[in-house]
Formats: structure tokens, sequence, C-alpha cells
């Protein structure tokens, strides 16, 4: 089991290219987010095609919804392929590329959708496209920035002896990239697709049906599916819409992605790895059936082929000694960033703090602060429960043979379908939803503890736990030694991809309805989706530039030290 | 008819600026080197002598900060059409067959279909893998990968084959096999290639394999000496000729192993820190103090037969003797290792008086010892950071040597019981858990 391993290469708390990193992805933010005020009004006549609630339609809407992912993950892939080589290659760009996609990880994508929508539908007026275009956009913003992470590592990380043996037999750098990094690179890209690809339906099930200010958008899919039924009241439609969602998940894990990574497998670096590779049976018809082989033949004919008709590689070793005079360019680079970065503040300045009053900045602040206290306790409920349960299931390889894919299905799935459920009852019941309704923002997220969490217990060594089988460690000491250290590491990955999940969720859960019935809590989850309702953009932005700042500075400050504790600490080499 | 030597290697240097920006440091100096056809000749030394780095400048895969490389006439500003290398670790691709492996250098270089075809299959019957063609790297055993890489290598009919201390990853036997058949094929000349380069610091590989024996020395790396080698191939190990070419050797570089200990000490007067410790673990040095000691050696000790009863390479027997030296529990020269007064009262004394005994010697005569020791006995609280060394050190070395020389200072330390080290705070102090 592979984990996901953030910022392993960022290392110091911040440096200057993060501030500028992080002013010009808010003033993005900021300059988008003002654009986009003045295209709402003539989008209001947009005719969409009503949702039907028949089941016989349900089939329709998941392909919908499913080419929508795949889409997103198409535009994922290729900005993947430029924008990490591009980080990797230049050593001046990666300077500014690197942490620009680290501030971008944490803009929550979901707030800032209704401001996406309206910018894509104005490129197309009057048509579904452009929502269509916003859609795709949001989940791929959901995707990419830990695909191209996994990219950019692992071009980084490619042996020096696999790069000297490319370059003294001549490879040229089209042939080195195509056969010898991106190869090496496969499977821990192939492992964060998938993870990418898991957090995916949450953004496109709620990116598909959206009220901005007077505009309705409901695209064909489940997610609008679901937003009419919940409009209706209709609990048999939430239950096929949930059937629907779980049979769609299952197909595209069984047939994309453990073929997949099963057959990544062979491209992994460690040779000498030991334990059981991963098997899929759509893998091995896909074998018999030679039609992966047609796949790998002809990418590799095609790779050979293009090879062939670029000119002979004549590698030239760098002169050592002082560098060649790259002043002009250094100094042309850091102009045109400076000019980026003036530009940045100037939006943020004239946009959005002139026209923000302090008593309402603060009341942002403070509804974040109870966003953030929402987050951190039900982060430290979900990892009571998950992380005794993980360990007991890692330890018995029998059981996790059944509850690792479980839990991995889990994260997938697309939690606000289940909210209704809850709404439902704190409707009926009158329960408080500052409280009843902060559960459902860790609901798709707390799966992420559980997996990980697993996977460090089924890698403790056998002699660690014969050891203390020998030495009678028992109860809590047996915890306190052996299995909460060794976990560990493995916990914080889980919980920080938790944590993450759980500030884009409180968009959704904070500010649900059942019928004609508005359940809200406070945060400022619920504040950006009124805001959005409202076509209030000045809200929007606000919302957002708080949410992301509170999203990066509790990563910088909390999560990120922690994780470099746990891996200082507590790995087992 | 070229006329030209092979290669050429001409006062070749190679250093490093220093990460502070002052200085540099030097890793090659001076270097010159004439391979002619028919040779096999072999860089010996101890790893940072840079006789990888002279390895990587003649592949043009690195270039040298002074000095001239010229292969056939024309000098090397990049990998040369004609130079190709055998890697230490193999670096066959895991994602391509062995086929493919070997095919990919041909298909760089645009040869037609048919063509790399044919030679792959033939460079892959000539290396003795056929039958494996279809095989993946991950399937082999660590011998046949290294076969892929000679296959690889010989597939593009280079003249001159770089080999990077090519048999240092496989066990002893596996190496032998390997070496042998490369030694048949060479002076069979069933091999498309004119002359050969091999790195190691396996001193008898050198004396079995090359024609000439270059000798490095470190700090830094140069040549040391050249030896010939006349004795005809196959050769035997157990041959006396052979043995005392080995021998000689042992000599040649145990000789400078002194020297170097006595010139280090010279060089820093002042505080004398400037030493790069090597890391060796307490229980080496008692384990050779006590090997030496016993029976059949009674104190004095022929370094390459305790290399082979030990089976330890130059690399980790050498920084061994050199630190029993440097606490004067031995003396090392001629070839010899041995032990004086102390170095047999501490083999055979009991634990604790051993812990009194290494101590003295640690604190007398390691001058980052001493030092460390009086900068915490005169600070009130007994703590110093660890980076008030690390800076100090790194005036005189590298990060990198800076970094191993006090991980290699902690280990004695806490053995000796000299000073303790809190890893978590990243300092030293005087205080031992009690």
């Amino acid at each position: 089991m592979k984990r996901t391993e953030p910022f392993a290469f960022v290392r110091e708390l911040a440096t200057r290219w993060d501030a500028v990193a992080l002013v010009i992805v808010l003033g993005l933010v900021v300059a988008l987010g003002e654009a986009s005020r003045g295209l709402l009004e003539p989008l209001a006549k947009l005719k969409a095609t009503p949702i039907s609630l028949d089941p016989a339609q349900l089939p329709f809407y998941a392909a919908r919804s499913t080419l929508r992912m795949f889409a997103a993950l198409g535009v994922s892939l290729v900005f993947t392929f430029t924008y990490a080589t591009w980080a990797a290659k230049s050593a001046r760009a990666g300077k500014l590329l690197v942490p620009i996609l680290d501030i971008l990880q944490s803009v929550p994508i979901l707030s800032f959708i209704s401001i996406t929508v309206v910018f894509f539908m104005s490129l197309a007026p009057g048509r579904v496209v452009g929502a269509e275009f916003a859609a795709i956009f949001a989940v791929f913003t959901s995707q990419a920035w830990n695909m191209a992470f996994s990219f950019y590592q692992s071009l980084r990380t490619v042996p020096q002896e696999l790069r000297e043996a490319a370059q003294s037999f001549h490879l040229s750098g089209w042939m080195t990239f195509w056969q010898v990094e991106v190869p090496f690179s496969l499977p821990g890209l192939i492992w964060n697709t998938m993870m990418s690809m898991s957090g995916g339906w949450f953004f496109v099930v709620a990116s598909e049906a959206l009220t901005v200010g007077h505009t309705s958008l409901a695209l064909p899919g489940i997610g609008s599916y679901i937003a009419v039924a919940i409009e209706q009241k209709n609990m048999a439609a939430i239950g096929w819409a949930i059937g629907a969602m779980l049979v769609v998940i299952i197909l595209y894990d069984q047939l994309l992605f453990r073929p997949l990574v099963a057959w990544a497998d062979r491209l992994k670096f460690e040779q000498d790895a030991t334990g059981r590779p991963p098997s899929s049976w759509a893998l091995t018809v896909m074998q018999r059936s030679r039609l992966l082989s047609l796949i790998t033949d002809g990418f590799f004919a095609t790779v050979r082929w293009t090879s062939s008709k670029l000119p002979i590689a004549k590698p030239r070793t760098a002169r050592a000694g002082p560098a060649p005079d790259n002043t002009l360019r250094d100094r042309l680079f850091l102009t045109l960033v400076i000019a980026i970065v003036a530009l940045g503040l100037w939006h943020i300045a004239a946009d959005l703090i002139a026209n923000t009053t302090v008593t309402e900045a603060l009341r942002v602040c403070g509804l974040s602060l109870i966003t953030m206290v929402r987050v951190f306790v039900f982060i430290g409920v979900a990892s009571l429960i998950w992380v005794p349960v993980g360990v007991w299931v890692g330890l018995r390889p029998r059981v996790m043979a059944y509850v690792q894919p479980a839990a991995q299905f889990m994260a997938a799935f697309p939690a606000q379908l289940l909210f209704p459920v809850v709404v439902f009852f704190i409707v009926r019941w009158k329960l408080t939803p500052d409280i009843w309704l902060s559960p459902l923002m860790i609901l798709g997220t707390q799966w992420y503890i559980l997996f990980n969490v697993i996977a460090g217990a089924s890698s403790i060594p056998g002699e660690l736990r014969y050891a203390a089988q020998n030495f009678n460690l028992r109860g809590w000491q047996w915890w306190k030694t052996l299995a909460l250290p060794a976990v560990f590491p493995y916990y914080v990955t889980g919980a920080i991809t938790a944590s993450g999940g759980s500030w884009n969720a409180a968009f959704v859960a904070e500010y649900t309805s059942w019928g004609s019935t508005q359940v809200t809590a406070h945060g400022v989850g619920a504040y950006l989706a009124q805001a959005s309702a409202a076509g209030d953009f000045h809200g929007i932005v606000l919302g957002t530039v708080s949410m992301c700042l509170f999203v990066i500075i509790i990563n910088r400050l909390f999560w990120r030290p922690l994780y470099y504790y746990a891996e200082r600490r507590y790995r087992l080499a | 008819m070229n006329t030209a030597p092979l290669l050429q290697v001409k006062d070749v240097c190679k250093a490093f600026p220093k990460p502070d920006g002052e200085g540099q440091h030097i890793v090659l100096e001076g270097v010159n080197l004439t391979i002619n056809e028919g040779e096999v000749v072999g860089l010996l030394g101890r790893s940072g002598s840079g006789k990888s780095t002279l390895l990587r400048c003649i592949a043009g895969l690195s270039s040298p900060t002074g000095g001239t490389l010229s292969y056939l006439g024309e000098p090397i500003e990049g990998p040369a059409h004609g130079i190709a290398m055998v890697f230490q670790s193999f670096a066959i691709f895991p994602w391509l067959t062995v086929y493919e492996n070997v095919a990919l250098g041909l298909e760089a270089l645009r040869v037609a279909p048919p063509e790399i075809r044919r030679r792959a299959l033939a460079a892959i019957d000539l290396i003795g893998l056929d039958g494996f063609e279809s095989a993946y790297p991950r399937e082999l055993s660590g011998g046949m990968r290294q076969r892929v890489g000679f296959a690889r290598a010989l597939v593009v009919h280079p003249n001159i084959l770089l080999m990077d201390e090519p048999f240092s990853a496989l066990d002893v036997l596996t190496a032998e096999t390997l070496r042998t058949d490369f030694l048949d094929l060479w002076t069979e000349g069933r091999m498309p290639i004119k002359g050969v380069i091999l790195v190691t610091h396996n001193i008898e590989e050198a004396v079995l394999m090359c024609d000439r024996i270059l000798v490095f020395a470190s700090n830094p790396g140069r040549i040391l000496t050249e030896i010939r080698v006349t004795l005809p191939q196959p050769r035997n190990r157990l041959d006396p000729t052979f043995r005392a070419l080995v021998e000689s050797i042992y000599v040649v570089m145990t000789t400078r192993l002194a020297g170097e200990a006595h010139a280090r000490n010279e060089r820093f007067p002042g505080l004398g820190i400037g030493t790069v410790l090597p890391h060796v673990s307490s229980n080496l040095l008692a384990g050779l103090m006590e090997t030496v000691a016993g029976a059949p050696f009674y104190g004095t000790a022929d370094l390459p037969k305790i290399a082979s009863d030990l089976q330890m390479e130059i690399d980790e027997l050498f920084p061994v003797a050199e630190t029993l030296q440097m606490m004067r529990f031995a003396e090392v020269a001629g070839g010899d290792i041995r032990l004086t007064e102390l170095g047999n009262a501490f083999a055979n004394a009991e634990p604790d008086e051993r812990k009194r005994i290494f101590s003295r010697q640690l604190l007398n005569y390691v001058p980052l010892a001493q030092h460390i020791r009086r900068v915490l006995d005169e600070r009130p609280t007994h703590v110093a950071r660890k980076s008030r060394f690390s800076d100090e050190l790194e005036d005189h070395m590298s990060e990198d040597d800076a970094e191993r020389t006090l991980r290699a200072m902690i280990s004695l330390g806490r053995y000796a019981e000299a000073f303790a080290y809190d890893d978590e705070n990243a300092a030293f102090s005087l205080e031992n858990p009690s």
C-alpha cells in the first residue's frame, strides 16, 4: 500500500516565494471575482433541460457525471505533464510554480465555483456548454494539484544512475521523458490519479446543481438528480441515486483503477519488493484479450516513431566552473514576477480591502474560526473511533482484505448524497444544526484516516509484534509503545487529507435543505453558500480568501510540522 | 589511420565551490592519463579519491573544471559515440525487457530496425543472456542484471568500455563468475571494444583484470602511482607473483595512509579539528583490535590477510585501521597493522577498563573530541548546540563531510562516555542519563 506524501520537498515554514505565490493566487481569486460580477446579468435566461426523477433516467445521468469526471481527468493529465515538467526542468520557474501549486491546494474550490461558473458561462452566453466547462473546471481543480505534485516529485527523484545511463546512451530529451521519466513516475501518478478521482466525485456532484443569483443551473447528472429529489422531498429517489453512485464507483474502480494499479506494479523501481503484487481480474481479462498489449505496444510504437523523427541527440555537459551569465534572463524573470505581484496586490487592495468594512472582515474571520473548531473537533472524534479500528483491522490480513477496499470505496463516495438522510431527521426532530450538521463535514473524509491507519498497522514488522508479545506488553502499554508510534506517520497523512477535504465539505455541510426548509449552521461554509446563492460576489471573494488563509496558516503551523515530526521520529525504515 | 591514442586526459581538475561561496573543494587534481588500444586500465582507490568523478568526466557526464580530455584526438564535450558505460547499480530500466533495454541504445542512434534486432540479439547471445530476452529485470538475479548492463554497453560497439565498480554490488561468487566471463571474452577478442577503464576499490580485482593500475590518493583526489601488471591471463590469485603484487599495492596504499594521518595533524594548526572522520562503529574498532591481538597474529597482522579473513574490502578496512592509528591504538605501515601497547591492553581489558582507555585516547588524540569537551566544560550549562560545531567544521570541509564527521564523533563520544548527545534538540551535553 502506497501512501500519498504531501510536502515532502518544501521543508521551510514559508519562503519569500511562498509569499509571492500567495499574493498571485489570492490576486487571481479577487480579480476573477470582480470580473465575473459584471457578467452575471445576461445569464438569467438560460434554458436548462428539466431533470426527471424517473430511475430509468439514472444510468444516463450517471454516465453524464462520469463523462465530466473523465473530461476533467484528461485536462488534469495535460496540466500535470506540462506544469509539473516545467516546474521540474526549469530551476527558475520551479521556484515560483511549486509554491503556487501548494497555495492552490489550499483554495476551497467549491466556494469559488459560482464565480467560475459565471466566468465560463460568459464565454458561451446562453448556452449550457459554459456550465459544463465550469463543472469540469471545478473537478479539474480538485484533481490536478496532487497529480502535478506527484509527477513533479517523481521527476526530481529519478535515480542519478538511470539519468546517466540515458545520457551516456544518447537518449534525446524526448526519449528520456517518455522512456525513463514517465515510466518511473507512473506508479505514483496512477496512485494519485486514483485518489484524485475519488475526491472528484464529491465535486462533480456539487457542481452540477447550482444557483448563482437569479440563475439556476441543473446539468444532467447525479448531482442535479439528487438536488431535485431534495427539493421534492423524495426519499425513494435519493435511495436510487445512492444506489446508482455505488454502481458507478464499483465499475470505475474494477474496470479502470484496479487494472491500472496492477499493471503499474511492474514499473516500480524498487525491484526486490516483497509481498504479493496487486491483482485484478479485469487486467487478466484485458491481457488475455490482448487489448492491453495492443494499447501499450501502440503507445511505445508512437514514442519510438516520434523519437526516430527527431534529430539525434548531441548532449553536451554543462561546462563546469562559473555558471554562464544568466543575469539578464534572471532580471527579466524577476521583473515579471514583481509586476504580477504588484498587479495582484493592487487587485487585492482596490477590490477587496477597499470594499470591506472592518466589522465584515471580523465577522468572516469569526465564522472561519467556528468552522475551524468544527473541523478539528470532528477530526479528533473520527480519530478516536478509527485509529483503534484501523489498528485492529490492519493487524488481521484477512479482515483487511475486505475492509481496506471498503474504506477506499467510502472515501470515493460523494458524501453529500447521504446528507438528506441526516437533514431529514434534523428537521423532523428539530435538532440544533450547529451541532448536528457538523458530522456531515467529515462524513466523506474520515475514511482517509481509516485506510491510512490500516495501511500503517499492516506495515508493522512481524518481529516487532512478536517482541511486544514476548515482553507481554498489554493494554495501554501495547498501544503506547507499539501501535500508536508505528501508525502515527500514516495517521498524520490521513488526517491532513481528511482535514483538507472537510474545509471543502463545509460549503455543502453547513448550508443544507430539505424541501423548502433551510438548515443552516454558523460557519464560513454557510456564509459562502449564502453569498453564492444570493449572487453576492464580494461575499464570495471575501469568504474564499478568508478560508484560504485559514487553511494555509493551519497547514503551515500545525499539519506540516506534525508531519515532519512524525516522519523523523516514528517512521519505521 | 588515426594515430591519436584512444583516450588522452591532460591535467584534469575538478572542484566544487563551497556552500558559503568562499573557496572550493578540490575533488580531483592534475590527473594525466593515456589509454592505448588493447589495454585494461584500473583506477584503484578508496571512496572519495575522485576515481568515479574522473570516470564521469571521461563518459562526458560531467565536465572538469580544468584540463582537457580527448577521445581519438577529439575533445570530449558530452557523451561521446564510442564510449559506453557499465554502472555499479546496473542502471537498467525496470520497465523494459532485457531485449528492449539492450536495443534502446541503438534506437537512440537511429539504427535501422532490422539491424537493431540483429545486433541486440548478438549482444545478448555473446554475454550469455539468450533465453532471457523477454524477461523483465525484476525477474533476474543481480548477476543477470549486470549482464544486461554489459550487453547494453557492448551493443553500441564502443571503442572504450567504462566500468564503474561493476561487480561491487554482487555477491562474491557471482562477481567472480562475471569477471572470468568478461576476461575470457576480452582475451579472446570477441568483444567489439579496444580499451577498458575499470574503477574499483578491490585490490585483488584490479590485479586480476588490469594491465595497468593507477592508484589514487584522497584529499584531494590524485594519481599516487602507476603499477604495471605483466602477468599473463588467465591469472591465478594464489600465484606467488600475484600475491606479491597485491601485497605491494597494500604497502603503497598504507604508506600513504600513515603519511596522510601524520600530515593531517599538522595541516590545521591550532584547533586541529579540520580532519574528516570516517564513520566507524566502536564494535569494528574493538573487533579489529581483538582479532589482531589474538591468534594467529599476536599483535601484528598482514593487511591483505586480515582483509581476506574478515571478508572486508579496503573501503571498510582502511577507515577502521586509520581510526585506530589516529587514537594511537595501532600503527599502520608497509601493508601491516601493529597494535601498540595500549591497543593490546584494550583488547585484553574488561568492558569498564576498555571504556576508560578509549575515553582517554579519544580526548588526548582526537582534536575534535577535545574541542567539544572543552566547550562543554567551559559553559556553565554544559550544553552546546550541534550547529555550533558544524559551522566551525564547514570552514574546513564540505557540509556533507561535516555532518558525517560529527555523526562519527557522536558515536565515538557516546561509546567513550566522553559526552552525551540529544538528537531531538541537536545538542551536546555532559549529562549522561542515570
